[in-house]
């Protein structure tokens, strides 16, 4: 039975049914209706096949490799290359997919009448697709061809909302900012093509050993910048709180939750998989990424009050922190410690699967506010609890769960992530010491700040009073958009309670890389009620903690509700104003909130105020009639990094635009001199 | 004889820490020359708030009448799961100094969104400095308890406070550990400089502001709770960082002399707690980012010499 | 700093005493709505008092400011101050209710959970006072909210105050004879 699931045919009836969801969508365009039932309905069979498919290979350990005869070009060959960590990754896109796809069949009701639906699930369809490539290639160039297939679909995606300026705007500065990422890509896989003589990962992988070290290096920094700009590391990620917003909420979703993932899986598959053995340099320079990117994505969070913009600067973070347990993998490996890299990899992954789960339900609360809202801004909420009681709770758990709140399960991987860089404190020497105490320390500070973002977002959004008139007319979303917010916020629980499960997996699938083959012991003991560190040196069981309060939480409700004083009155009062009439304007408001925060770190937020007055008379100036207060931060990506790129090029492109004179004689002086050069070349 | 040593464990916290407040007020009293109230007048102030009714604010929502039974639960569980007499308890569970950290995190989380519920100014502007300063006073609080956790070589609060006994070697570590832990203690027990948990001036308020608007048993739990989270934190810092007096074997003497030495180690934190509100001002709130910092460079100074 | 600690334990105590014969100081007068023996012996242990100043001269504030310092300290008796009204078991209205302060007296006493106690305190509170008839006052608390109990006084002393206090919660009997 697990054979049959496993093999190519199965993979291949995975592909068409996304395929066949794609066009028989643009076929249907003309009827909304059905053209959004059909698509989610083939993204949703997809999707469940796509379960199946990857947890059948992660159980029976079955990789599978295969080629399609028949391909035009002589370098391009249709392989495919489905080892555990392909599926893994194939897994989160399928279980991302399928509750975004349900999600999606309530939410693009929205969109009827205004745009084409058709092409919303043809674009959709072809995303996920293109995702399914780019994680399963094995060839340099077909997996260019999936990258491409997603970038194009997910483009479209994120112009779908052409009616706002901003969005199409948004969506050029990500193809750009895509564009210059597939250039390194194409530009790292040429040099390895040039020393290997292929672009099959197979043969480069075995080949290995024939490419320099200076040359393995300029391929380290081409990969890491190209895939850099796809997961979003700082300074390389402009374009993310730009693009995810302006997105439809569901494709956010995966965007936000998944596409950013397949640049760790490339950084993954090159650094760990195919490029080793690797200099100890490229695991710092990925440490002191995760650092920088982590601290600053939450900090930048802070300063937000639209609310897509905010959760696309948290998933920047969570990237910086898979980014830790990355880099940390990458040192242990290059000093021959596979026993710690092994736990480092098991972290990273583990908060890869986590991330998906919880960012995607936050994105999909956040669609469904915005659906009724009708705007991104924040400080309109307010209220809305008593509204979308649901959608609130369900917010709750992803707040909870990005928070590391225990028993959810972001706890848990960044509990993985702290014990992989307590052992690199104890085990390493001097100067990596420090690295790794640095490193957790902007853990501990980004899981604190982050916290602070959550509870200000919460409680914009869904607490006390209604900020603007809009709120009053918010209802509960229709049952598809809250069924899958509620199964991705139960994942959240059980991933957490059941995390000693799913490690003992994550340590199968990071077994199956060759420097991790010949390992006998493994540095996660295998327990059935928590995680354990071998050597006894950390414990932790999200069951028994889950157990233990709710217990106490239960023991305690009944004591003080049904014992002590059982005749106590609860009354309904209005909130204490101090004798004035309490207005909304009078609530706390999502900046304000952070304000503080932001004024502590001014030196690297660069907060900035401008004031402006406008008088009854302007020319005596005594009486004013109206005061703005404009709170802004300075981007200073644009200002000392983008802006001087851009000039540069300007000057140099206009410094190159002398060579067209427009005189005929000096065109024709051209083609003399280089047909001397030539000749001189072939003599 | 497990279970009532078990028993001991799970309901000492909530039982003892009135007590500890007590004390603290009274000490303060005296020290300002006057009789001041007895040591069992938090007992009497949470009885009577027992039996009192309630009046909840129609703005509010399910969060704010939960929210009290979450935060008490959070300190009840993290209270049963710290070494305070004996470190022969094996707990493996939930003994592990990230869990516990976290675990606060939840009463954290609970009280400032309860505080944002009521839509009322002081609980919005309340939550946000709380907020602020739990954030910056996570870091320092994560890596004291590492210090001690590298020392012993492992992060298990009870066989931390079972192998830091007669640590010679790292006992200037350990002890820069604990100057970074007590200035964290301050920030998350909200004692001074950090806030003022006698105030009245809601402009100067950070913990009493979020829980204005309870009253009778909810107003109870919070008090409570609070009152939890500091015995909690005196007995990491008695228990982690001087645990000479903790006992190794289950016998009746045993147990009843660990808790009479945890007691007097508590007695101590009290009188230094109740002489630094004696004899400083709370400091402006945009100063203490910088105290919250000198005390992860006390930690960090702490780390690097341990090696 | 070591002189001043020092100097804390070199000062007597200044405490004023409570007196079996001092209990005539007390000067309340029983108006409204009798409270319960229950309620009473409730807050026997605990009090908490929140203070409403309802457009008074603050005379009445400053005694009762001075309850709080090392003379009288009445805290010694469970009794203490608390900002809101909701933590609140008695409410002390001082000051005739002033128009503009009759609302925000009414919504700190709605504000106040069962069960509790309205105190007026001062000749202001009870009737007007100085500012009887004027225009701008409503004379009195008792105006406004159910009050229970008043004491006299323009201001009352703060002993008087003090013993007042304990009277209403029927606390003087229950403790000795001298107390220091």
């Amino acid at each position: 039975m697990l054979e049959i699931i496993t093999s190519p045919i199965s993979f291949f009836i995975l592909l068409s049914l996304f395929f066949f969801g794609a066009f028989g969508s643009l076929l249907l365009r003309k009827d909304d209706d059905s053209a959004n039932i059909w698509s989610s309905f083939f993204a949703i069979a997809g999707s469940l096949w796509g379960l199946l498919f990857s947890v059948a290979t992660i159980i029976s350990e079955h990789i599978l490799a295969f080629v399609v005869k028949g391909s035009p070009f002589p370098l391009l060959s249709i392989s495919f290359n489905i080892d555990l960590l392909s599926a893994f990754f194939i897994f989160i896109i399928s279980l991302i997919a399928l509750f975004c796809s349900l999600y999606g069949i309530g939410y693009v009701r929205h969109y009827y009448q205004k745009y084409n639906i058709g092409a919303l699930g043809f674009f959709y369809n072809f995303f996920i697709l293109g995702m399914l490539f780019v994680v399963t290639a094995s060839n340099g160039i077909f997996f260019l061809i999936g990258w491409e297939i997603m970038t194009v679909a997910s483009f479209f995606a994120v112009i779908y909302d052409r009616e706002d300026q901003e969005n199409v705007k948004a969506g050029f500065l990500y193809l750009v900012m895509t564009y210059i990422s597939t250039a390194f890509i194409v530009a790292a896989f040429l040099l390895i093509y040039k020393f290997t003589g292929s672009f099959d990962f197979a043969i480069i992988k075995s080949g290995v050993g024939l490419l320099p070290i200076g040359v393995k290096n300029i391929i380290f920094l081409a990969a890491l910048i190209g895939f850099g700009v796809k997961a979003g590391i700082i300074p390389l990620h402009i374009w993310l709180p730009a693009a995810h917003p302006a997105a439809p909420s569901h494709i956010s979703a995966l965007m936000s939750g998944v596409m950013i993932k397949t640049g760790i899986f490339m950084m993954i598959r090159l650094f760990l998989d195919i490029l080793q053995p690797i200099p100890i340099w490229w695991g710092i320079v990925v440490l002191i990424i995760g650092i920088i990117s982590s601290l600053l994505g939450v900090l930048y969070a802070l300063t937000e009050h639209d609310i897509k913009r905010l959760l696309a600067y948290h998933s920047i973070e969570n990237i910086g922190i898979i980014l830790l347990g990355l880099g940390s993998a990458l040192i242990f490996s290059s000093l021959s410690m596979p026993v710690l890299a092994l736990l480092s990899l098991v972290a990273a992954l583990f908060h890869t699967l986590n991330h998906a789960i919880f960012k995607s339900l936050l994105f999909l609360g956040a669609g469904s506010v915005i659906n009724q809202m009708h705007t991104r801004n924040m400080e309109e909420y307010g209220g809305l609890i008593k509204y979308m009681p649901q959608t609130a709770f369900f917010f709750l758990i992803g707040s909870m769960a990005i928070s590391a709140l225990p028993p959810f399960n972001g706890f848990f991987s960044e509990w993985l992530t702290f014990q992989s860089l307590f052992q690199g404190i104890i085990i390493l020497d001097s100067s990596m010491r420090w690295l790794f105490i640095l490193a957790v320390g902007a853990l501990a500070f980004t899981s604190g700040l982050a916290l602070a973002c959550f509870v200000k977002a919460f409680g914009s959004i869904f607490l006390a009073r209604p900020r603007s008139v809009e709120v009053a007319h918010a209802k509960e979303s229709p049952l598809s958009m809250v069924f899958g917010m509620g199964v991705l916020a139960t994942l959240s629980f059980l991933f957490g309670i059941f995390s000693s499960q799913i490690t003992f997996l994550l340590e199968k699938i990071g077994h199956s890389f060759t420097i991790f083959q010949n390992m006998p012991i493994t540095f996660l003991a295998k327990n059935n009620q928590g995680l354990v560190v071998k050597n006894g040196f950390a414990s932790v069981s999200g069951l028994a903690f889950l157990v233990f309060f709710a217990g106490t939480i239960i023991v305690v409700f009944f004591i003080i509700r049904k014992v002590v004083n059982r005749r106590q009155k609860i009354k309904m009062g209005a909130t204490w104003d101090c004798g004035t009439n309490l207005t909304s304007r009078m609530e706390i408001t999502s900046t304000g909130f952070a304000r503080s925060i932001v004024l502590i770190f001014k030196a690297i937020l660069k907060p900035s105020i401008q004031h402006e007055i406008g008088y009854h008379d302007s020319e005596s100036r005594y009486l004013p009639k109206q005061r703005t207060v404009i709170l802004g931060v300075n981007d200073v990506y644009q200002t000392y990094f983008y802006h001087p790129l851009h000039k540069l090029v300007d000057i140099l492109s206009l410094r190159t635009k002398k060579i067209q004179s427009g005189n005929i004689n000096d065109y024709i002086f051209y083609i003399f001199i280089t047909l001397l050069v030539v000749l001189f070349a072939t003599l | 004889m497990t279970i009532f040593i078990w028993t001991i464990q799970f309901i000492f916290i909530p039982v003892a820490s009135p007590l500890c407040v007590g004390i603290i007020k009274k000490i303060k009293a005296r020290l300002q020359n006057r009789e001041g109230a007895s040591i069992f007048q938090p007992y009497k102030n949470l009885w009577k708030l027992l039996h009192k009714d309630e009046v909840i604010s129609s703005d509010a929502s399910w969060i704010f009448s939960l929210a009290p039974f979450i935060i008490f639960s959070a300190t009840v569980v993290v209270g049963a799961s710290i070494p305070l007499f004996g470190f022969f308890l094996k707990n493996t569970l939930t003994g592990d100094i990230l869990i516990i950290v976290y675990s606060l995190s939840i009463g954290t989380f609970f009280l400032a969104l309860a505080g944002m519920d009521t839509g009322s100014a002081f609980g919005g502007f309340g939550s946000s400095r709380e907020m602020t300063i739990s954030a910056l006073a996570e870091g320092g609080l994560i890596f004291s308890l590492l210090t001690v956790a590298l020392i012993s070589d492992t992060t298990n609060l009870f066989a931390i406070s079972g192998s830091i006994f007669g640590q010679g070697q790292h006992f200037f570590s350990a002890l820069l550990a604990f100057s970074g832990f007590f200035i964290v203690l301050l920030a998350e027990t909200s004692r001074f400089p950090y806030d003022n948990p006698d105030t009245h001036l809601e402009l100067t308020m950070i913990h009493e502001a979020m829980i204005l608007e309870y009253s009778g048993k909810r107003l109870a739990l919070m008090e409570w709770a609070s009152a939890n989270k500091l015995l909690i934190f005196f007995a990491l810092g008695a228990n982690l960082f001087f645990s000479s007096g903790l006992v190794q074997n289950a016998y009746a003497y045993t147990i009843i002399l660990g808790i009479v030495i945890f007691m007097v180690k508590i007695f101590i934190f009290c009188l230094v707690i109740a002489l630094i509100e004696s004899s400083m001002a709370k400091f402006r709130f945009f100063r203490l980012p910088d105290l919250l910092l000198v005390s992860f460079i006390l930690n960090v100074v702490a780390i690097g010499l341990i090696y | 700093m070591l002189k001043l600690f020092l100097k804390i334990f070199k000062t007597p105590s200044n405490i004023v005493p409570l007196l079996n014969k001092d209990s005539d100081q007390a000067d309340i007068v029983v108006v409204g709505k009798k409270i319960e023996n229950k309620i009473k012996k409730l807050f026997r242990g605990s009090l908490a008092i929140r203070q409403i100043d309802a457009g008074s001269d603050n005379a009445c504030e400053q005694e009762l400011v001075a309850l709080s310092n090392s003379f009288y300290d009445i805290e010694r008796f469970g009794i203490h101050f608390v900002a809101s009204p909701r933590h609140a078991d008695m409410l002390l209205v001082t000051g005739p209710v002033t128009r503009n302060m009759a609302e925000a007296v009414k919504r700190a006493y709605e504000a106040t959970p069962e069960p509790k106690i309205v105190v007026a305190v001062g000749d202001d509170a009870i009737d007007g006072g100085i500012f009887k008839d004027s225009y701008a006052v409503l004379g009195g608390v008792n105006s406004v909210l159910p009050v229970n109990y008043q004491i006299p006084g323009n201001p009352p002393t703060p002993k008087k105050i003090l013993f007042s206090l304990l009277k209403i919660l029927e606390n003087s009997d229950k403790k000795p004879v001298l107390l220091k």
